[in-house]
């Protein structure tokens, strides 16, 4: 009846996971609880459940991925205490919780907060800057979210109920079999993955669409922002990509479940196999999650330089460059295969040519400074952080693509400290600094800057206390996921990288506080004009919070930065009210809610084998398709006075806004 | 007013200019569309759906790559050359690509609005594919029988796997055809039912077009 799951699955006998499983429980009944009895459920459900408008699907990716920082921070701080004391001795995690620890750290931090952090802001932002109302399919927006949540979910259940993958973030075989890992850790990834890789997959879909045929009139495609560049070789890179995922892992998972031989030792199976395929994903996936930041940098350095950005085309080539020359180096994750020198020598060459575009890429953000009247708020201060930060991070990845080099760090702390240096410095920096560039304009007010500012501070001192000990102990021999250690060299650097994890801590509380006092001080914090930076792009000319519309009339486009053209011509002068017309928008649905509903029931029955539950959940989803396609008004209408009334008030409250602003200097 | 013209007037502030030349600047298909805002719904989601068939076969060809690396692995066991019945093979062929040619009139039909050409064009879909279904699961059958199962070793694991996905996507593809046909015949002829028709079609021409992939690689190359 219930499959493989018995009371044995709950933690009852481990102290830490029983405590933080019964925490987590608490909080998320509490949360509940407290929405309920507030009457806000309705509310939820109306507004943002079953929203299916870019702004609120944007805001909620973002905070799954906030959340689960927290999650991923928590492993990472244990990580770093057990290593501090782990010294000649057993630390205080025993090997297969600090092994499921490590697993999950990698696996949430890339699939749980970086990816719904980068679809987030894509989600809140490609919109706006195109000039359009939505994305091209809203409903399978809000599918691919729900489907994200779902997995996000199903790791985080593992904690709770059974156990997680011990086999690192990437399930590698022979250790991922049935043979050696034969309990649900590993089913929890690779159904919890799979389902969001699945959503991920229909939102590179929806927004290469989007990108594509999606433009306000006049937004030709050299004459879109650079984030909307970044954001399209993304989702392509999504598009070419994940569908190599879901196949490599669909095979383990047959492996596990039907006794297949595709990556087992016996009968002819290939274990090299799995890691060509995955790292054929993997190594865009890179790609796939820094593109975006690279996106956001570009769109800050030139706001706050106040100047265009220097080298729009050669920026926008070293973006597709990038997509392209992402899927010649995957086999630099394993030159230590023993594929031959030839062989090795192609994708060693391979990986330092993909420095080339990205070279470019920071010489144009630096010239796009050099000459500007630079303004340091804390957007600009993540981006500068990240220049010099991503710069080392990058330098460590030539020197790794240098085969014989790479056959000593192979598998070393040099290794961890390298990625942590590119994703920390480059895409967690950059969805920070996005995260606080587009704020007000989601929300209507900006954050606080004093806070930001420590929280920058905090992050940035942190990471190098945290990871230039992890190249040192590398360079000295330390090999990565120890549990625990016997050689007294490493033992000072742990500790100053468990110090730096603290600082990086402080950062992590001054942005929650940052958080905090910026709600209780919106009024002060409030933006009225829309454009509290002096922005450049479309996202600026609407009002902040953006009506559900966007715009009451597509802008008529005619250059780059068209924004900041208008802003700063003749033209605003006569900006006359346009002529109103009823706008068609798409109605909320609550299907992707339903389907994760199912999608979640189904991966939980896969996991623990309960198989009327899959196929329950199976009948479900396929149900909740048919009466979404069986709808007869999939749209509805906002008459053109509504429109009129909802713009008049925020053209109104704009330029009074400004002419304070104005009179003030 | 083109895009060249904007961009050239952007004065001073436009760096690089001799990349207008590679990227676009005088390029006017480029800009064609996007000079009239958004496109027609029905450009979107053809698009859409065509982007999601790519994917799709990217899909497909790690299954083949996988195939091809493991189609030498028989650990001892039987191998292509034991097992492929072409003749069996040549009717599923037969039957798959003349349900690509009559769903193609039922996707004229539905445009024409004619009953009989889209319900017709429909059954006839449905009949060569489940009769195509039928005969690849008679063949699976067979093969496990005489202890050539997946399980058996890692040709036949990487064999069943690329061609049974197929044949998954086969039977989503009846599903969904029988859900079109009830759409049409409750909903009649209406343009968001008329754009899942087309899409429908593409998903069954893509199947045609991995079939013979398919057909080449595995069944063809192997027997041999």
């Amino acid at each position: 009846m219930l499959g493989k799951l018995n009371w044995d699955a709950l933690p009852l006998g481990q102290p830490i996971p029983l405590a933080a499983g019964a925490f987590v429980v608490l909080v998320l009944v509490g949360g509940v609880a407290f929405i309920t009895l507030k009457g806000w459920l309705p509310y939820l459900w109306r507004e943002w459940i079953t929203s299916v408008d870019h702004k609120r699907i944007g805001v909620m990716y973002v905070t799954l991925a906030s959340v689960m920082l927290l999650r991923g921070f928590t492993d990472a701080i244990m990580m770093r205490s057990q290593q501090a004391l782990a010294f000649q001795s057993q630390g205080y995690l025993p090997p297969e919780h600090y092994n499921q620890i490590f697993s999950a750290h990698g696996t949430i931090m890339i699939f749980f907060v970086a990816m719904p952090f980068v679809i987030g802001l894509m989600n809140i932002v490609v919109p706006l800057q195109l000039g359009v109302r939505d994305v091209a399919f809203p409903t399978l927006n809000s599918v691919s979210f729900w489907l994200t949540a779902t997995g996000a979910l199903l790791v985080n259940l593992s904690l709770v109920v059974g156990v997680f993958s011990r086999t690192g973030w990437l399930p590698f075989p022979p250790l991922s079999e049935l043979a050696y890992s034969p309990d649900v850790g590993v089913d929890y990834y690779l159904w919890g993955v799979q389902i969001s890789g699945v959503g991920t997959l229909l939102t590179g879909v929806n927004f290469v669409t989007t990108i594509l045929k999606i433009h306000a009139p006049g937004m030709t495609y050299m004459r879109m922002p650079v984030f909307c560049w970044t954001s399209l070789a993304t989702n392509l890179l999504i598009v070419a990509a994940f569908p190599v995922l879901t196949a490599t892992l669909a095979m383990l998972t047959l492996d596990r479940y039907l006794g297949f031989h595709f990556f087992t030792n016996e009968a002819g199976g290939n274990v090299m196999m799995f890691m060509n395929l995955i790292w054929i994903w993997g190594h865009p996936e890179v790609y796939i999650l820094v593109l975006p930041a690279f996106g956001v940098f570009s769109e800050v350095v030139a706001t706050f330089s106040r100047k265009t950005l220097f080298g729009y085309r050669s920026m926008v080539l070293a973006t597709m460059a990038i997509g392209l020359i992402a899927y010649t180096v995957w086999l630099h994750h394993f030159f230590t295969m023993g594929a031959g020198p030839n062989v090795n020598a192609v994708f060693g060459i391979a990986s330092m040519i993909i420095a080339v575009p990205t070279g470019v890429k920071i010489f144009n953000w630096m010239f796009t400074m050099y000459g500007g009247r630079v303004h340091y708020a804390s957007p600009m201060l993540w981006s500068v952080g990240f220049m010099v930060t991503f710069v080392i991070g990058g330098l460590t990845g030539v020197l790794v693509a240098v085969v014989p080099a790479d056959f000593l760090l192979h598998n070393s702390l040099f290794q961890v400290a390298h990625f942590h240096n590119v994703i920390i410095g480059g895409v967690l920096f950059g969805m920070f600094a996005g995260y606080t560039f587009w704020f007000p304009k989601a929300f209507g007010f900006r954050l606080d800057e004093r806070w930001g500012k420590a929280a920058f501070w905090c992050w940035f001192i942190g990471f190098y206390l945290a990871f230039v000990p992890l190249y040192v102990t590398g360079l000295m021999g330390m090999t990565r996921r120890m549990q625990h250690y016997d050689v007294p060299e490493w033992h000072p650097w742990m500790l100053v990288a468990a110090l730096g994890a603290a600082v990086v801590l402080a950062g992590i509380a001054c942005q929650i506080t940052q958080l905090v006092v910026s709600i209780r001080h919106r009024e002060e914090l409030r933006d009225l004009t829309g454009d509290p930076w002096m922005g450049r792009t479309l996202e600026w000319s609407t009002s902040s919070p953006p009506p559900a519309f966007n715009f009451a009339v597509l802008p008529q486009v005619e250059s780059k930065d068209d924004y900041w053209r208008r802003e700063h011509s003749a033209d605003r002068l006569v900006e006359a009210e346009p002529l109103y017309a009823a706008i068609e928008m798409p109605r909320n649905s609550a299907t992707g809610f339903v389907c994760a509903f199912f999608a979640a029931f189904g991966g939980f029955g896969m996991i623990w084998q309960i198989w009327w539950l899959v196929i329950v959940a199976l009948v479900g989803a396929f149900a909740t398709f048919v009466v979404f396609a069986w709808r007869d008004r999939t749209e509805y209408e906002i008459p053109a006075d509504e429109v009129a009334r909802i713009d008049r008030a925020n053209r109104l409250a704009r330029s009074q806004a400004r002419a304070a602003l104005q009179a003030a200097e | 007013m083109t895009a060249f013209e904007a961009g050239a007037g952007y004065g001073g502030q436009n760096r690089g200019g001799g990349a207008d030349v590679i990227l676009g600047g005088g390029s006017e298909p480029l800009h064609a569309h996007a000079d009239r805002g958004p496109a027609s719904k029905r450009i979107i989601v053809g698009y859409g759906f065509w982007i999601f068939l790519l994917s799709d076969i990217i899909m497909f060809s790690a299954f083949f790559a996988t195939y091809a690396v493991l189609s030498r692995e028989t650990a001892g066991g039987p191998s292509g050359k034991d097992l492929f019945n072409l003749t069996n093979v040549a009717i599923e062929t037969a039957f798959l690509l003349l349900s690509s040619f009559t769903c193609g009139i039922a996707t004229i039909g539905a445009r024409a609005r004619q009953g009989l050409m889209y319900y017709g064009g429909m059954a006839l879909t449905f009949v060569f594919g489940a009769g195509f279904l039928f005969i690849e699961i008679h063949e699976f059958v067979g093969m496990i029988d005489q202890g050539a199962g997946p399980t058996r070793s890692a040709f036949l694991s990487a064999f069943f796997t690329l061609v049974g996905c197929h044949g998954v996507h086969v039977t989503l593809g009846l599903l969904w055809l029988l859900t079109m046909v009830a759409q049409v015949f409750a909903k009649g002829y209406r343009a968001d039912i008329l754009r899942r028709v087309l899409c429908f079609g593409l998903f069954w021409h893509t199947l045609d077009i991995i079939w013979v992939a398919i057909f080449t690689v595995v069944y063809l190359l192997g027997a041999g």
